[in-house]
Parts: C-alpha cells; structure tokens; sequence
C-alpha cells in the first residue's frame, strides 16, 4: 500500500501531467461525493459525511498539539465546546441575538484560542501524564460549568442545552435547506457539505504549511527533547502557548460549524469521552501525520455508523435479533480499537519520522527493545 | 463544627475507596509509566459481581448473617476481577510494551469501552439496588453519626493499605516489584521475572478494585455499569495529587481528595454565597487538583522527575 503510494508519487513528480489527473479526480469526487453518500446509502449518511468532516477538522487540531507537539491533551473537546456554545449564544433565541455567520464562527475560534492560552499558561511546567491529568480536568470543570451555569443568571441553560440555533447563512441562503442555485437543485446538507469541505480544505493548508515552517520545526524539536530544543533558541514558553492556541483554535472552529448544522448544543456532546475519541483519531490514524489523522478521523466517525447495521446482519445470519445492535455497537467498536492499536501501534499511516523510529536499524531496535517499555524518551 | 465533622468523616469514607483504587493505579504506574484507563471499569466489574452474588444469596432465602453474604459477595469479586486484570494486561498491554506510549493507552480505552458495554449487555442500563442485607446502626461522636458500615469501610480498607505496604516493603515478591519499578533492565539481570511481577501489580490491583467496588456499592446501595468511570478518574486524579507511582502519595491522595471534596461540597454554597451550590462538587476535586499541580508539578510525595535525555 505504502509503496505503491509511493510509486504514484514519484510518477506524479515526474510528469505533471499525472498529477493534475488525480488532483482533478480527487476533486471531482469530493463534489459529487454528498450526491452519490445520498443515492448510495441514503439521506442519513450526508449527516455522517458532514460529521467527518467537522471531526477532521478537530482532529487535525489536536494533531497540532499532541501530535506536532508532543502535549498530551485529554480536554480538547473544552475548546470545540467553547466554539459551540459561543455560536448558540450570539445566534439564537436564547439572548434574541443574531449575529452573522461570519462574525460568529471568528470570534467563537479566537474566544478558544483565548481558551486554549488559559489551560496552557499555568501548565507550561508539566509533563506528560500530569500535563494529561490536569487537561482532562480542565476539560471536565468546563463541562459541568456548562451543566449548571443555568443559575444565578441564565447562561447556558444548563442541562437542556440551547434550542433552536440559527442555521449557518451565507449571503441569505440557509446552507440546511433545499435551494436550487443556478438552476441546480442542492438537497438540505449538501450546501453546508460545501461549506465544511472548504474550510477543512484550508485547515489542511494550514496544518501542511505549519508543519515544515520554523514553527512546525521547533514543535518537533520540544516534542522530541525539551531541553534540548530549549538550548537551541526556541523559546519554549511561546512556542508551546502557539500550539495551545492553534490547536484550540481549530476546535473552536468546528464547534461554531458543529452548532449551526446541528441548531442545538447541549453539555452532553462534550463528555470527555468526545475528549478521547478525538484522541484516538489522532493516534489511531498515526500521530503527526496529516493524511494519517485524517484516515483516522474518517474511520472512527464511519465505524460506528456501520456498526449501525449489525441488527441487520444479525437477522439475515440467525433470522432473528438475538442482541440489540444499539447495545453491541460500541462493544465491538472498543474492540476494534483495541484490535486496530495491536496490530499497527504506530497507527494506520505514520509519519515518516515515527515509521523511522520503529524500523530502527538493529542496533538502535536493540537498544530500544531492552526498555520495557517506552522507547519514546 | 458538627456539620464540619460530618463532612470529614463522609469525606474520609469516600476517600478510604478512592485510596483504595488509586492504588491500582499508582503501582501500575509505577512499573509500566502506563495510565490503566480500565482500571475503574474493573471496579465496577468487582462492584456488579458481588452485587449478583449478594442478590442471589439474599433472594435465595439461605440462613446467613448479612455480613458473611457480603462477604461471600467480596470473595467471589476478588478472584473475577483478578482474572480480570491478568487476562487485560496479557491481551492489551503486553503486546504493546515496545509501542510509543500512546499506543497502550487507546487499547486501555478500547478495553474500558468494551468492558462497559458488555457489563450493560448482562446487567442492564438501570441502576442496580444493593440489598439491604446489612443491619446499619448509627454512632453519635460529637454531635456527627457515623454508622457501622462506614467504620467497616475505613478499617477494611486501612487493613488492606497496611497488607499492601507490608507485601511491596517486607515480601520477596515486593522487593521484585520494587526492583522492576526502578529500573526492569536490571531487575531482569538479577534474575527477576518481569512479566511475572507485572502480572503479580495488575492482580493484586484489580483485587483491590475489587473490593473497593463493593464498598462503594454498598456504601451508595447502588451499582450502575456506568458507575467505574468517574471513580476512576477520581481515583486517578487522586494517585497524581499524592504523586504517581507513589504507594503512600497514592493513601494520602485519596483520603484528601475525599475530604476535599466533601468539604468542599457541603460549604461552597456558604463561601460563594449562594452562587455555587453543591453540584459543583466535581469542579472543586479537579480545581484543587489542578492548583496543586501548578505549584507541585510531581504531586504531593513524588519525587522531581528528573529528565532523561
């Protein structure tokens, strides 16, 4: 698999030719990709689609922080809830505002950058585990603020969440209708499906281009050695600030397209289960890795709306439902990361830096195999 | 004042389970630098056991004093959640000890999940009632009450801590494990089994999940698949305050986070006026546990990690 991509992109380096005939099949596929989701597999999987989406984007945000990096983060759904909840205050029947889209979405990512800043600032000093343990609680504390900030003053609404959001509008078009546009008739979702693509589109851009700049270059250098890269002119404190503020950025970003597509937030969708789910995302798909990440957001957000179909599998195998599916589905979902993780650790596509690490010459193997365990330090 | 000794006995009770999990925690961590997320999963696996069993007994009608159905109920979670915990580290962890250190840790989630789910595919998504097969009675010291089955909670679980420090400090096997802890390299040359003694902490920590799981149940009358996930992450939280990998740090963690956070629970609505009220119980034990954090980055007992390059 690995060569023959590699194959095709020396091909491609060759002769432009190929090249700009699989950039316009990608891109022809990725426009028509709602279209066939829709006659394919039915109008649910456009929702499925457009959830990838949003969960690439998350994912590739943590990507900057736990997998460029190197912080363990298990609070980032903080940030994509910070974003959330920012475009269901200023957009919906709750304060009566209704702000513009384009105002919303900005501010909701800047408002978690500012977030981000918040959490980082005062764990600058911590490392691994205890930087894990003190992001999870940062994650936690937000999320049952949200729960109760319904009193003194109503802000949240607490438990029941807030109703009844503005559906994303761009020059007065409501991205969640039908709308015929030019002549072409667009079913509700493949609009916003427009929408969503581009903006993961140029957070990819962004992620790419971040990752060989010097900044990219020194997130590399403290993930791999923090004194070391403090020795040669990082400015560490900064530098990792950047990558909390990034990364949240990103969450905040999605969460604001999370809110308007979905009209309705509640503390619920930000449990710390979403947290590790968008962890192993990142992990799964092979950490640092853009492409990997991205297979890896794909997969998780596809598998459990597969497993959807195991009643039907279950009927045609033993003609009847022996066990509810709703029940089995996460079942085998944990299954399948724990048979996922066993078989490829470093992760579905890793990138080449970490794929370096494990085909280790032998000596270096050997030296690493004598660890019990890590061999990251 | 009767209030306040109240609240730090309730907190000492939550705290003695929260000490009792942590330890799971802190002496897997110890050895293996691995988070254990399915370390509160095993807890509730102990807790919904010896609740079956317990169930069982009492509505089977035998002639037994309460205590010794609990008993009955503890002894059989002990060895299931053993078997437990062995059979996890054999399948999730140990393939994956040369794996970067995430790696272990998304098989340890995708082993919670499965062990959630399948504890809800046997018992249900209700909330499951403890019978009331304990007689409680009620002591007044100083104007608080503490009942019978909190001081059994509290001694049960000094006994098991003071069992806990004699094995790691005083037995052979302890040493090993010790040995292993510091350096699994060296350990291995003078001649210890390392897979053994990893197996022998993943053990002897679910047997204390185990029990723990009981208490709890007991002490809240209620188990719910559901229910190993918080306590978890506050057992866990509480092995980081004392210092990770630290058995003491580990015993002294979850006694404070419990009285923290009972204290904390019965006097925010005073000290905000109003503003907060107890159900921010969960953002006090995380806030004390992030300040703590902030000014002692290695917990209250751990030692200053020292980087290797």
């Amino acid at each position: 698999m690995r060569a023959a991509i590699e194959k095709f992109l020396t091909l491609a380096k060759k002769d432009r030719r190929v090249a700009w005939a699989a950039f316009a099949a990608v891109a022809i596929l990725l426009a028509v990709l709602p279209m066939l989701v829709d006659m394919g597999l039915g109008r649910s999987w456009v929702r499925v689609l457009n959830f990838t989406l949003i969960y690439i984007m998350l994912a590739l945000g943590l990507n900057i922080v736990v997998g460029f990096a190197g912080l363990l983060d298990l609070g980032y759904v903080a940030f994509y809830a910070v974003g959330a909840y920012v475009y269901a205050l200023l957009s919906s029947p709750h304060f009566g505002l209704h702000l513009p889209f384009w105002f919303v979405l900005p501010f909701g990512a800047l408002l978690a950058a500012f977030f981000g800043v918040l959490l980082g600032a005062p764990t600058l000093r911590l490392r691994g585990d205890y930087l894990a343990i003190v992001t999870l609680g940062f994650g936690e504390i937000i999320r049952i603020f949200l729960n109760n900030l319904n009193a003194p003053f109503n802000l949240t609404n607490g438990p029941q969440g807030i109703n009844l959001i503005d559906p994303i509008r761009i020059g007065g078009v409501n991205l969640n209708q039908t709308t015929t546009l030019a002549g072409i008739e667009f079913q509700g979702g493949y609009l916003l499906y427009y929408l969503f693509l581009a903006l993961t589109i140029a957070v990819i851009f962004v992620c790419m281009r971040l990752q060989d700049s010097r900044l990219g270059r020194a997130w590399v250098a403290i993930r791999e050695d923090e004194v070391a890269a403090a020795a040669m002119g990082i400015n560490t404190r900064n530098v990792k600030l950047l990558a909390f503020a990034m990364g949240a950025s990103f969450g905040g970003l999605s969460g604001g397209l999370f809110a308007g597509f979905q009209g309705f937030v509640s503390p619920e969708s930000f449990h710390l289960l979403e947290s590790i789910m968008i962890l192993c995302m990142v992990v799964l798909g092979g950490m640092g890795n853009i492409a990997g990440v991205i297979l890896g957001a794909v997969l998780l957000t596809v598998l459990p709306e597969a497993l959807r179909y195991i009643g039907e599998f279950e009927r045609a195998v033993f003609g009847q439902i022996i066990v509810d599916p709703s029940d089995l589905r996460l079942l085998l979902f944990g299954m399948a990361l724990v048979i996922m993780m066993l078989f490829r650790p470093m992760g579905m596509l890793p990138s080449t830096r970490r794929a370096r690490e494990f085909e280790a010459d032998d000596a270096v193997l050997d030296q690493e195999r004598a660890s019990v365990y890590d061999s990251q330090r | 004042m009767d209030i306040f000794l109240q609240q730090v006995i309730n907190g000492l009770v939550l705290g003695s389970v929260y000490a009792l999990v942590a330890l799971g925690y802190t002496m897997v961590y110890g050895i293996l630098e691995l988070i254990n997320f399915a370390h509160g999963e095993i807890t509730m696996v102990g807790a919904m056991v010896s609740l079956a069993v317990v169930s069982a007994l009492a509505g089977s009608g035998v002639d037994m004093p309460g205590v010794m159905i609990v008993l009955t109920g503890v002894l059989t979670a002990i060895p299931v959640c053993m078997g437990l915990g062995y059979s996890i580290e054999r399948v999730a962890y140990r393939p994956l000890r040369h794996a970067p250190r995430l790696a272990p840790l998304i098989t340890a989630i995708g082993i919670s999940i499965v062990l959630q789910n399948a504890a809800m595919l046997i018992w249900g998504r209700q909330y499951i009632p403890f019978p009331p097969v304990l007689q409680i009675t009620r002591y007044d010291i100083g104007g608080a009450t503490i009942t019978n089955l909190q001081i059994a909670i509290i001694v049960l679980s000094a006994c098991a801590m003071i069992g806990l420090v004699f094995l790691v400090n005083k037995t052979r096997l302890g040493r090993a494990m010790r040995a292993t802890a510091q350096s699994p390299q060296v350990a291995g040359l003078m001649g210890v089994n390392i897979n053994s003694i990893i197996s022998a902490t993943f053990v002897i920590g679910s047997g204390l999940a185990a029990i723990a799981g009981v208490m709890v149940s007991a002490y809240y009358g209620l188990a719910h698949y559901y229910m190993g996930f918080m306590l978890g992450l506050k057992a866990f939280s509480a092995a980081v305050l004392g210092g990770i990998g630290n058995l003491t740090g580990a015993m002294l963690g979850g006694l404070l986070l419990g009285v923290i956070e009972s204290l904390g629970a019965g006097y925010i609505g005073d000290l905000t006026g109003g503003f907060l009220g107890s159900h921010y119980q969960d953002v006090f034990a995380f806030f004390v546990l992030i300040l703590v954090l902030v000014f002692r980055p290695s917990g209250l007992l751990g030692e200053r990690v020292v980087d290797r390059a």
